[in-house]
């Protein structure tokens, strides 16, 4: 059956050649090839992403009046809506944190190295879209957590110099944090960063289909030295297999979460109303926000608080053009990426568990 | 052979046509692109209730008692901080502009986001507000307690 579906095909669209290079296609065996697999189960989160998103929009009304209650709909009301919300919420966590576990993998293994600048670059936009959606999606069931986030993390956008005013009034949709804002949040999320994570995704795969996959420097120096040792597997369908497995176990862990620590509602958000004690963004936003917490509130005659954004902003660029500041790639530059991806990886964590144990 | 033949002033003439292209082809872009532009900033919004706002009723704060009303689109806090006594701020903090509010344990006047504190007369006094909270004025007028935005000198 399978074999006559794919013979007529072949007679239309010569299948056979369409599908040699992912036949020919082979991964390095290695006894670090295991990171390859957490590209793979970021990918296959984002799938999720769509799905679960998919569900979630046949009940979710983006309006001030009716978001919290809708969403309070579909986790009371709607069967299976706790569920697919819960998995929805946690998957995003997840993607994230396997998202920042690859771009770190491939820091330390050097993967980022020539020719591969522009899969570094394009994986770094897909981190920062990643957290995009975090923030977007964050405020959409319209509860008080959401909508102070949204009010801080607008507000930075607000203090980049020159454009701050006009970027927070396009992100608000006004002065303020509305019910505008919660609609063109809808709309960022649902529309325009999927639209823009999928090209983008399919770039960067093909960036990796194009390249292969990089070998870490201290191997490829062995598999030199003795090529009778260096094994590759065939990416289809034995890599696939691996991966697949892979993402069993991450379906397995998201279900637990989910199931057994469904996500919260919270209450309903008052634009009238202090914020309240204890208030927190998502993880992956906490070292900054401690960051921010910590900074005094002038630094000569600047803006705290503009000076620690402007730092988070050089560093983002800085660590997106990474691959083009390492030099020949040779002895200093890179101990210092090594260096830096340390430091960074070290002040993140920190940071994180400070804000959560700092009240 | 006479088809790559260039005639007399040909370039000239292409780049005549290169020219109107171009600036045909640059016109109609700017002609989809500054509406979009324009569209993507959303109208102003009229502040509702102008430089006046009735936060209170007399006797609806208690010593040390403080309250969130609403001033136009934004919010405002009033603290009753002895007897008769009532000072307004604006609620917005000045770092990142979460809302604020009183602690009656600290008599200081907090934001929960990041930990910013301001005194009773509005200035910030620790953590990372740049700036002091907007003061406005208090006054009783009947039973009410009208707050009003203080007009500069």
């Amino acid at each position: 059956m399978l074999a006559s579906v794919r013979q007529w095909l072949d007679a239309r669209f010569d299948w056979v050649a369409l599908t040699a290079p992912l036949r020919k296609k082979t991964v390095p065996v290695h006894k670090l090839s295991h990171w390859y697999f957490l590209g793979g189960i970021t990918l296959f989160l984002f799938g999720i992403q769509v799905c679960t998103g998919i569900l979630l929009l046949l009940y979710y009304r983006p309006s001030s009046n009716e978001a919290f209650e809708s969403v309070q709909y579909i986790m009371t009301r709607v069967q299976f809506g706790w569920l697919v919300r819960s998995i929805h919420a946690w998957a995003a966590n997840l993607m994230i944190f396997t998202a920042f576990c690859h771009m770190f993998s491939v820091l330390f293994l050097r993967a980022y190295r020539q020719p591969r600048e522009l899969t570094w670059v394009s994986g770094m936009l897909l981190l920062f879209l990643a957290m995009g959606f975090g923030f977007s999606g964050y405020l959409l069931p319209w509860n008080t957590l959401a909508f102070f986030a949204t009010k801080v993390g607008t507000d930075i956008a607000g203090q980049v110099p020159f454009i701050g005013k006009s970027l927070m009034i396009f992100l608000r949709g006004g002065e303020e944090v509305t019910g505008a804002t919660l609609t063109r949040f809808f709309g960022f999320h649902v529309a325009v960063l999927p639209g823009i994570t999928t090209l983008l995704i399919l770039v960067h795969l093909a960036l990796i289909q194009r390249l292969g996959m990089s070998v870490p420097p201290g191997v490829e120096a062995q598999r030199t030295a003795h090529p009778e040792q260096s094994r590759e597997m065939r990416f289809f369908p034995n890599f696939l297999l691996h991966e697949l497995m892979a993402w069993y176990i991450a379906l397995g862990v998201l279900g637990a979460l989910a199931a057994l620590s469904p996500w919260g509602l919270g209450i309903k958000a008052d634009p009238f109303a202090s914020a309240p004690a204890g208030i927190r963004p998502e993880w992956y936003f906490m070292f900054m926000f401690q960051t921010l917490k910590l900074i005094p509130a002038k630094i000569w005659r600047l803006d705290g608080e503009v000076i620690g954004i402007l730092v988070f902003g050089a560093a983002g660029v800085i660590w997106t053009l990474l691959p083009f500041l390492e030099g020949n790639g040779k002895g200093r530059s890179q101990r210092w990426i090594l260096g830096a991806g340390i430091f960074a990886l070290a002040y993140m964590a920190s940071m994180t568990v400070y804000g959560y144990l700092a009240k | 052979m006479e088809n790559t033949v260039v005639p007399e002033g040909g370039p000239t003439r292409r780049r005549v046509v290169e020219l109107f292209l171009g600036s045909s082809l640059f016109a109609s872009l700017v002609s989809f692109v500054y509406p979009v532009l324009r569209y993507l900033v959303p109208p102003p919004v009229a502040d509702l209730g102008g430089d006046e706002v009735i936060a209170a009723k007399v006797g609806d704060l208690k010593l040390n008692g403080a309250k969130i009303f609403r001033f136009g689109n934004r919010p405002g806090l009033l603290l009753r901080v002895g007897e008769g006594e009532y000072r307004a701020f604006s609620a917005t903090c000045t770092h990142l502009s979460c809302t604020v509010q009183y602690r009656a344990d600290l008599h200081e006047i907090w934001c929960a986001c990041h930990n910013g504190m301001y005194d009773l007369n509005g200035r910030n006094v620790s953590g990372p507000p740049p700036r002091p909270l907007e003061n406005y004025r208090v006054h009783v007028r009947g039973e009410d307690l009208v707050v009003s935005r203080k007009r500069e000198a």
